[in-house]
């Protein structure tokens, strides 16, 4: 389908490229009219911004705008079949079983499972056939888990106008941009370099993600919505959280190739994966995409943590290790860079590198308590 | 080369030690978060360690800038138009094509402009011509601008971590006030003056009251921030959720300047700080600010009537005849819990509580927590109030079935009742004499009656546990089994028979409420015991003083931090996404052609782009 398109005359993707701009205008235009009562500056700049962005990621890769597309039709139409009234999540057929925000999370888990194993399928048949079937998987994976917080957002407001928020405010939320934020690098990588082989590796982590989501909704029940405390009500969260899980994407998605790296030197799996020189490459690359958007989220941070707690540094424990997460890849920029290293060492410390993240990301929550105490285990 | 492999090395190093000095420092601030908790903030810019890492940091990172920057200005500035045949020839990447006497200069031209460099041409004397083409040469400024930035944050850092106070200290100019005495009071050696540049302070205003001193916490100690202005707290509010979560703290605030005409009055919110005179205000917590509470103290071991007291946070009232002393700590107007845990229950306020100390004669004391109102717990409303000896340890709960009227009453009637001797008596006879005629044994009666009275008095005493005592102390373990379920019942009859008594029900059949609420009255009577205080803390009505807690920040870095984090994001933006290129093309009178083909990183990239790049040179050439 990709080759399809790939191939299909400039004209109709440039005619393309108009409309999702005019679309995503037309919605952002709507929005401000209807509720501009409801915003301050700073968030309908980030609502301009964010077609700009939105319209950008989309000229520019083409993948993207059909999920973007497909992601936002079905929320449209979620949110047309509620018809204002929450409850309907239970009455309407539709939104019950595919589009009500729990739902499509669960469509989505099931189809992140699904992929991992045609992924493997397709590694160790060398099919590429199975191969074509994956990706497309991990892409309506990635499409319903878009619609489910889409719809988890318009969800929020049906509980109460000033309950509602964009749904990045806890852990049940994030593990879900998470995975989408993860399988859309991954999928970028995957058309770039043409290569297929790598999914095996990439879903794994975002299947324990997925796991966790299971084991969060299932044995915790977090997934319900809640209020946001004081702290998080502030238009930063929009822009400081979808940085931070950029990063934490990016270094997730090289820490795995990271793995195939490895298996790869060690003549496992080596005849079935992409040479080392790409996969060398494919961390680099992605370490420093995520350094770039760590280091803004982290700027961030500190800005919002200016106006929230009263200073922007406050040797927070999730603030300090987000500084131990990023010296740790400064580091590993400065290793390759200038001191030339590649290979096996890199490959282990973009893995370790993985370690401390999660830790950052999960263990402060656990084991060490601060001002970021959003999201409790 | 070797230059390289000494920076690489200074890096490895700072990188590598910087770790475990932060995590060192995050131990640190779990210790000092014990004692900050009630603010929620513990800052380490007072940190030795973190003032020497960054002093490494900024010095390592200044000398490497001044190390390379030259090089990198001179490259970007320079065209480097002046090499020759030979130095081209010793490029990794370069290309010599043989017998090309028509090179179409124009297409060549064309082809590199399309491709976006920026092209020199420089004819040389001996017929040759030399074309110099570059792009990308934004990207060696991008290490400037990075390592620049990194430096700049740092610095700023440094201007806010109190240096002066640190220097002032080890110069034994300045001391940390440990004493617990009113700011006033303070001598000028633990004062920070109104020029202080830089800090970080906290003030707690309660509603209506004014200020014009911070306080810096430090350590075990404090320093007290004079302020150039007078800050006065009209009105807190909190706001909340339908759930009852809060939404909001908002504090009206005044500001009086002696310099200024007029007074400045603003609203300010989490999120939504004050600036003025440099100094940034935040509300950053709340607690009572000496709330007046109307309360009615509910005996429960004698009979007598409520004794009615008045208190305020923060203050304390001695009950003389008991030689008992309340300490009111703390008074909160909404409580939201979660009533089931785990269960997908909903959060529910609950409504005012206050915390308290009782206090003996002999000094020890007990931390009390009471809720105003009765709470839904099974379906059942109870009285709660919980106990503990040790702010470690968790608060055990009494709770009291509130009667049909929400009120304590019908428990203390029915506790009376349990108390009066003859009442009981009077129930023992009734309930012997009941049995007697079912069982048309008239020889029992007595001994029935005696240990009905016994086991009520004993009940009456000391509860379930008392009773349990005496049954381990007299009855082998075989029966014990059986003189349980015999004594639980009597003791269910008798009391149903009390409480008919006591709210003038008798002859009735009790329903089905009744009987539950006799049972909890009975756990709750036998829980008495080991409440701690002989009063039930009632209270009536309160009167709302709320306190606001403010932070105040001076942080002249603040713009040094960020214009700094900017310069890095751009630099790494540059270094990452730019590519530097440098292509060198020697047209030389004789038909050879020379191409070389340079960037200051070789990769795999730059491979692939020098592979396109010949391929297509020598279609064109
Ligand atoms: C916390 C401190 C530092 C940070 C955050 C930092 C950050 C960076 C980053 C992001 C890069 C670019 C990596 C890439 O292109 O992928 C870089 C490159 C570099 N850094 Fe640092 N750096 C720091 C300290 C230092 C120090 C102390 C030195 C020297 C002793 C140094 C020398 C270099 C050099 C030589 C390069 C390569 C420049 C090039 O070839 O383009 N850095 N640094």
């Amino acid at each position: 389908m990709l080759n399809q398109l790939r191939r299909s005359p400039k004209g109709t993707i440039q005619a393309l490229n108009i409309l999702f701009l005019l679309f995503l205008s037309g919605g952002a235009f709507y929005a401000l009219k209807a509720f501009h009562t409801f915003m301050d500056v700073y968030e309908m700049i980030i609502l301009v911004g964010s077609v700009g962005f939105f319209s950008w990621l989309g000229w520019s890769w083409h993948h993207i705008k059909k999920i973007m597309i497909l992601a936002f039709v079905f929320s449209l139409l979620a949110i047309g079949l509620y018809k204002g009234v929450l409850t309907n999540n239970q009455e309407i057929f539709f939104l019950k079983y595919f589009i009500a925000s729990q739902s499509a999370i669960m469509w989505m888990n099931v189809l992140f499972i699904l992929s991992l194993f045609l992924y493997w399928l397709g590694l160790l048949t060398k099919s590429g056939l199975i191969d074509n079937f994956a990706s497309s998987f991990t892409s309506s994976a990635v499409v319903f888990g878009f619609i489910g917080l889409l719809v988890r957002w318009y969800e929020s407001y049906l509980l109460g106008l000033d309950i509602g928020h964009i749904p990045i405010s806890n852990l049940y939320e994030v593990f879900i941009l998470f995975c989408l934020i993860t399988s859309l690098i991954y999928l970028f990588y995957e058309e770039k370099f043409n290569t297929k082989k790598l999914g095996a590796f990439v879903l794994i982590i975002i299947n324990a993600a997925v796991g966790f989501i299971l084991w969060y909704t299932f044995d915790r029940n977090a997934d319900g919505i809640e209020p946001l405390v004081p702290a998080l009500q502030s238009y930063w969260m929009k822009i400081h959280v979808p940085a931070n899980f950029l990063g934490y994407g990016a270094f997730a998605f090289a820490a795995m190739i990271s793995v195939a790296y490895l298996f790869s030197t060690n003549k496992i799996l080596s005849s079935y994966l992409p040479k080392l020189d790409v996969l060398d490459d494919l961390i680099y690359k992605s370490i420093a995409f995520g350094f770039i958007f760590f280091t803004i989220a982290t700027v961030l941070g500190a800005i919002w943590a200016a106006e929230a707690w009263g200073g922007y540094w406050s040797w927070d424990p999730k603030e300090t290790w987000a500084l131990i997460v990023w010296l740790n890849y400064a580091a590993w920029l400065h290793y390759r860079i200038v001191k030339g290293l590649r290979g096996t060492i890199l490959a282990w410390w973009a893995l370790i590198g993985l370690v401390v993240t999660t830790f950052a990301f999960l263990g402060v929550n656990m084991f060490l308590s601060g001002l970021h105490s959003y999201g409790q285990l | 080369m070797l230059v390289f492999l000494g920076i690489a090395s200074i890096i490895g190093t700072i990188l590598k030690q910087n770790e475990p000095y932060e995590s060192y420092i995050i131990k640190f601030g779990q210790f000092w978060f014990e004692y900050f908790q009630n603010i929620g903030l513990y800052d380490i810019y007072h940190n030795i360690w973190f003032l020497t890492i960054l002093l490494f940091l900024v010095l390592s990172t200044t000398l490497c800038i001044s190390k390379n920057s030259p090089s990198i200005l001179r490259d970007f500035f320079d065209f480097k138009d002046s090499l020759e045949e030979k130095s081209l020839l010793s490029f990794s990447h370069h290309l010599v094509l043989e017998n090309k006497s028509d090179v179409n200069l124009t297409k060549v031209l064309n082809y590199l402009k399309q491709s976006k460099f920026r092209v020199r041409e420089k004819p040389k004397d001996n017929g040759d011509l030399l074309i110099v083409a570059k792009k990308g040469n934004y990207q060696p400024l991008g290490y400037i601008f990075t390592h620049i930035g990194v430096v700049v944050i740092c610095l700023g850092g440094l201007m806010d971590g109190n240096l002066i106070f640190k220097t002032q200290e080890l110069l034994g100019y300045k001391k940390i006030e440990t004493l617990d005495i009113p700011a006033s009071k303070v001598p000028e050696e633990s004062r920070l003056s109104i020029n202080n540049p830089s800090f970080r302070a906290n003030m707690t205003l309660a509603e209506g009251s004014s200020g014009n001193v911070a306080f810096v916490r430090v350590k075990d100690g404090y320093l007290v921030q004079d302020l150039p202005f007078k800050i006065t707290l009209k009105d807190f509010r909190i706001n909340h959720y339908s759930t009852g979560m809060p939404k909001s703290f908002e504090s009206d605030l005044i500001i009086s300047d002696p310099e200024l005409p007029n007074e400045v009055k603003k609203t300010i919110s989490v999120n939504r700080p004050l600036t003025y005179k440099g100094i940034a205000i935040y509300q950053s917590d709340f607690q009572d600010g000496g709330t007046t509470l109307n309360a009615k103290l509910r005996s429960l071991f004698q009979s007598s009537p409520p004794q009615k007291i008045q208190g305020k946070i923060f203050e304390k009232v001695k009950l003389d005849n008991d030689q008992l002393t309340f300490e009111f700590n703390d008074f909160k107007k909404f409580n939201v819990l979660k009533l089931k845990e785990g269960e997908k229950e909903k959060s529910t306020n609950v409504g005012p509580s206050v915390t308290y100390k009782v206090r003996n004669n002999s000094g020890q004391a007990r931390e009390f927590i009471t809720y105003q109102y009765p709470i839904q717990i099974d379906g059942r409303l109870f009285f709660v109030s919980g106990v503990r000896e040790t702010p470690q340890q968790d608060f055990r709960y009494l709770k009291i079935p509130a009667d049909s009227n929400s009120s304590l009453d019908e428990f203390l009637l029915f506790k009376d009742a349990l108390q009066n001797k003859s009442l009981v008596e009077d129930v023992a006879r009734k309930i012997a004499d009941q049995s007697a005629t079912i069982n048309k044994n008239k020889d029992l009666k007595g001994p029935f009656e005696d240990s009905v009275n016994k086991l009520m008095t004993l009940f009456s005493a000391g509860g379930f546990s008392k009773l349990a005592e005496n049954i381990d102390n007299n009855i082998p373990a075989i029966e014990k089994e059986k003189a349980v379920q015999a004594y639980l019942k009597i003791i269910d009859i008798a009391s149903s028979e009390l409480y008919k008594k006591q709210v003038n029900l008798l002859n009735k059949e009790l329903d089905q409420s009744q009987i539950l609420f006799i049972q909890d009255a009975l756990n709750a009577y036998s829980d008495m015991f080991f409440y701690g205080t002989p009063y039930y803390f009632d209270l009536t009505s309160y009167e709302q003083i709320e306190a606001s807690g403010l932070q105040l920040t001076k942080a002249p870095g603040q713009f040094w931090v960020y214009l700094g984090s900017l310069s890095l994001i751009l630099g790494i933006f540059a270094m990452i996404y730019l590519h530097e290129r440098k292509l060198w093309l020697l047209i030389k009178s004789k038909g050879r052609v020379i191409l070389a083909y340079s960037s200051n990183r070789k990769n795999v990239d730059f491979d692939r782009d020098f592979e396109k790049l010949t391929k297509e040179m020598q279609e064109i050439i």
